[in-house]
């Protein structure tokens, strides 16, 4: 299979204005013809299903939630980062592009994300013109905070609720689409299945989440915007119902997978409490602008942290990175976090902790001050914990969060499936092998407002509506009737073991062996344990209730099912990349001083994995990463 | 420490539920609401027995999908906090917790703790929008907006749709929800040109749904996990009936 990332030609910064005009459009009037189903309704899914509806297109749009406003984009916290220069302190497109290659350790598409950064302006003017409540200066203007991995100031915040607002003004924008008859939602529908005929994404087989009645949707493309898998992890920062189920079925229908072993764990998250855990907090990185984090000098040292003097204390990023110092990447904070409890500094229950302090801001701004910044992410993590951090350190630890992997797509956004187009976290374009703090929201709209709205024209316009298939040809009634088959093997295992037990084991194993470290031995134990306990969810899962009823086992159950052919594919891509980049860390490739070592002689490709079977071996295939604009230079935030 | 939970259980639209008393032992006071029920339900389905469903998702609460009554509360006894945000610590060894679903007119149960709330959808969608089209922007810095100005307009849209405001509410009215919005988008500059316009058709659609009239209960205000407080019912009256004054309603249209 040849990739052809379809990456226009021409100088880096002439790239997507060229292509803007190289593309061939559909005639206004000839738009409503055409039909566009869109899987999700985030800041992606959203977005692109109310721009769509605008530009004329007949839309469907489906989400699992029992409304669009709900997607889990809601619960982005610190911001949105754009180019605007606003600060004036040297910020530009390039600075952007250059900071989010470096962050993803050369491990993105060049021309994906100049283009990101050059269209992330617009996102923010479309976000007030929707009237997004971002944060603003005496003067009216529009302020900014820092966010780890740069050195300017160019995220945009509403509150701690940035991705709340973002959401809402999208999700208004796409009530005004429906109110118009140009959208038609539907929402507790779970995509359980895609069509692909000819090579082409035909439609999907979606699950009416209350009646529990299997459905045929028929479009001349098909847009997923179903987010990550990060649940593969069972804890995370994920909402409890986020899956991976859309994206694993087009998998299986021949999209490719790529760099599914690059996923983020964000260092500042509320701690594992118990065994009842069942999610994981994000303590916003935006706290990192003036909280310090630090640990004991000494190993097991059970003081109060008030009473540790400062000589005891070690303040580790900011001691090991002066020039980032507490904004260093995630992954680095992640993994120094992971460094210093393996050495037996950790504080809290279980010594998986670090302190985020905040005395020192107090003491200098004030407690009005943080409490504007923060007062809602202070009381977030009061309720959670039962301490108030204005008064003790938080106390946080890693957890997983987010995926830089997700379907291949090439610059149009579209996979290897002719018609299928994947957008926001669901595919793996624009972050590398590390995400920076606010880019996803940017990344989600910039695909849904601006992106996937303009180069779906160039397909819509090379196909007729008149081929569309009809619900009752055959391929989508093979569709259902597979869905109806997976449906009833599931219900009818009647074994001993709850799906969550399975999700639980499935998330320790893979938290174990294929988390913020990872080594061979790790991962091919990982890689013997994975299809034994496959098998036994399928022999001994026990769903009660029925197919035609609102079953949320059931629910749960498909996910996992999925969930458990990921881990295999992740692992395994995890161990096929023997170098460490971004997040991606392999013990047995690090630099003297414990930094990701990459390897660009043997590592700089994409690799885009194609399903074989269940249990058979991933065919790899690969796309070069050329770099014509920058150097791939060892990334230092010293 | 041990709790009494009686839950609301019934099988589906229509059907008759009743209170069912399941005893709880070894409870965490780090464990949330929530989690309680997922315990609940391991056990359950241990039994063999069907599990309680309820909505959840975020569990972090913000994407407004959780909430029922506890004990008689919208999201239960702790201020300013979503049921999912509820940790066990609020309560007492040998309480009797009562979980049923949030009840109104307007949000038809579907099963157990689960109900429907795309009524608040449909007011959103009669007006709840600015009719931006996505590239017709100008810089987002060319339009000042006063800080104490967004910050109340932040205030009133951190409103998550929940629902608990009509669910606490004696006349079951969607007045806080639809003012929240109201006022959130008519409080900045770019809202102005749909304000009045946007005020009729979402109270218009608010009645129309079935949700009562507003009574100045303060029950909506007293369970909002979001603080968002009535004088933004007081604010959307006047919007209201400026308009009512001036202007009749109009349907959504294109242009």
């Amino acid at each position: 299979m040849e990739l052809n990332a379809k990456i226009p030609s021409g100088p880096l910064e002439k790239k997507w204005e060229k292509h803007q005009f190289d593309m061939k459009l559909v005639n206004p009037a000839n738009k409503r013809k055409y039909k566009v189903i869109v899987v999700g309704s985030g800041l992606a899914g959203g977005a692109a299903a109310a721009t769509l509806g605008q530009l004329g297109y007949e839309v469907n749009c489906f989400c699992y939630q029992d409304s669009a406003r709900r997607a889990h984009s809601i619960a982005a916290q610190g911001g949105i980062n754009a180019a605007k220069n606003y600060q004036n302190d040297n910020d530009s497109i390039f600075r952007l592009f250059y900071d989010t290659i470096k962050g993803g350790d050369f491990r993105s598409r060049e021309a994906n994300v100049y283009r990101l950064a050059e269209v992330s302006s617009a996102v923010i003017d479309q976000c007030v013109a929707l009237g997004v409540p971002f944060g603003r200066e005496y003067s009216g203007y529009l302020a900014n905070r820092s966010f780890g991995g740069a050195q300017v100031s160019r995220t945009f915040y509403a509150r701690g609720q940035t991705g709340q607002q973002l959401l809402l003004g999208a999700y208004s924008a796409l009530s005004l689409q429906v109110a118009l008859g140009q959208v038609k939602m539907f929402p507790r529908h779970e995509m359980l299945e895609l069509v692909v005929t000819d090579g082409r994404a035909r439609g999907i087989v979606v699950r009416n989440m209350v009646t529990g009645e299997v459905t045929s949707h028929t479009a001349d493309a098909v847009v997923l915007a179903t987010g990550g898998y990060g649940n593969t992890y069972y804890l995370s920062t994920n909402a409890k119902g986020c899956n991976a189920t859309a994206i694993w079925r087009a998998h299986r229908k021949g999209a490719l997978f790529a760099n599914p072993c690059f996923t983020q764990i964000h260092p500042t998250c509320i701690p594992v409490a118990g065994e009842h855990q069942s999610k994981l907090t994000l303590m916003s990185e935006s706290l990192r602008n003036d909280g310090r984090i630090w640990v004991p000098k000494k190993a097991d040292d059970q003081r109060n942290p008030r009473d540790i003097p400062e000589g005891d204390r070690d303040y580790y990023l900011e001691r090991k990175y002066p020039s980032y110092g507490n904004l260093a990447p995630r992954d680095i904070s992640s993994r120094a976090a992971k460094q210093v409890c393996d050495e037996g500094r950790g504080v809290g229950p279980g010594g998986r902790g670090v302190y985020l302090d905040f005395v020192e801001a107090i003491g200098r701004l004030g407690e009005s001050v943080i409490r504007e910044r923060y007062g809602n992410l202070f009381e977030m993590y009061e309720q959670i914990t039962g301490e108030n951090p204005y008064k003790q350190p938080m106390r946080i630890y890693p957890a997983m969060h987010y995926v830089m992997g997700g379907l291949w797509v090439d610059y149009n956004l579209m996979s290897n499936v002719e018609g299928l187009y994947v957008i926001g976290e669901a595919n793996f374009s624009d972050h590398g092998a590390n995400r920076l703090g606010a880019s996803a929201l940017m990344q989600g709209l910039a695909d849904g407002y601006f992106i996937l709205p303009c180069t779906i024209n160039d397909y819509l316009a090379r196909i007729s509506p008149a081929n569309r298939l009809k619900t009752d040809d055959a391929a989508f009634k093979q569709a259902e009737q597979d869905v109806q088959q997976r449906t009833t093997r599931l219900l009818s295992a009647k074994g001993t073991r709850t799906v969550d037990s399975f999700h639980r084991e499935l998330g320790d194993l893979m938290w174990n062996n294929c988390g913020m470290g990872r080594n061979e031995k790790g991962l091919k134990e990982a890689l013997a344990k994975i299809p034994p306990l496959r098998e036994e969810f399928w022999r001994n899962v026990r769903v009660p209730g029925s197919a035609g009823d609102f079953n949320q086992s059931l629910e749960k159950a498909g996910r996992v099912a999925d969930f458990m052919e990921l881990a295999e594919l992740l692992v395994y891509d995890a161990l096929q990349r023997d170098e460490s980049c971004g997040a991606h860390f392999r013990e047995e490739h690090q630099t003297p001083d414990g930094e990701a070592a990459r390897d660009d002689e043997r590592f700089s490709f994409v690799s885009a994995w194609e399903f074989k079977g269940v249990g058979q071996t991933p065919v790899l295939h690969k796309e070069p990463l050329v770099f014509e604009s920058l150097h791939p230079t060892q990334r230092s935030y010293k | 420490m041990k709790l009494m939970l009686k839950i609301w259980r019934q099988e589906g639209p229509g059907k008759k539920g009743a209170l069912v008393a399941y005893p709880m032992d070894d409870v965490s006071p780090d464990m949330s609401f929530l989690e309680l029920l997922d315990t609940l339900n391991e056990q359950l389905i241990g039994k063999g027995e069907v599990p309680v469903a309820f909505d959840h998702d975020c569990r972090e609460g913000i994407c407004g999908s959780c909430g029922f009554m506890i004990s008689g509360e919208a999201h239960g006894p702790a201020k300013l906090t979503t049921t999912c945000q509820l940790f066990m610590r609020h309560f007492k060894d040998g309480d009797t917790i009562i979980a049923e679903p949030f009840r109104s007119r307007a949000f038809p149960i579907i099963k157990d703790l689960v109900v429907d709330r795309s009524s608040l959808d449909k007011i959103v969608q009669a007006g709840g929008f600015i009719s931006a089209r996505t590239g017709s922007s100008p810089d987002a810095n060319a339009m000042l907006i006063p800080k104490n100005k967004a910050d109340r307009a932040m205030d009133a849209a951190a409103c998550i749709g929940c629902g608990a405001c009509v669910a606490a509410c004696p006349n079951g009215s969607a007045m806080l929800f639809t003012a929240a919005k109201i006022s959130h988008l008519g409080l900045l500059p770019q809202g102005q040109p749909e304000r009045h316009q946007r005020a009729l058709r979402m109270v218009n659609k608010m009645d129309e749904l079935g949700f009562g009239a507003c009574s100045n209960h303060g029950e909506c205000e007293a369970v909002c996990p979001k603080g968002i407080t009535i004088d933004f019912i007081a604010r959307m009256n006047r919007d209201y009936m400026r308009a009512s004054t001036t202007e009749t309603m109009e349907p959504v249209k294109r242009v």
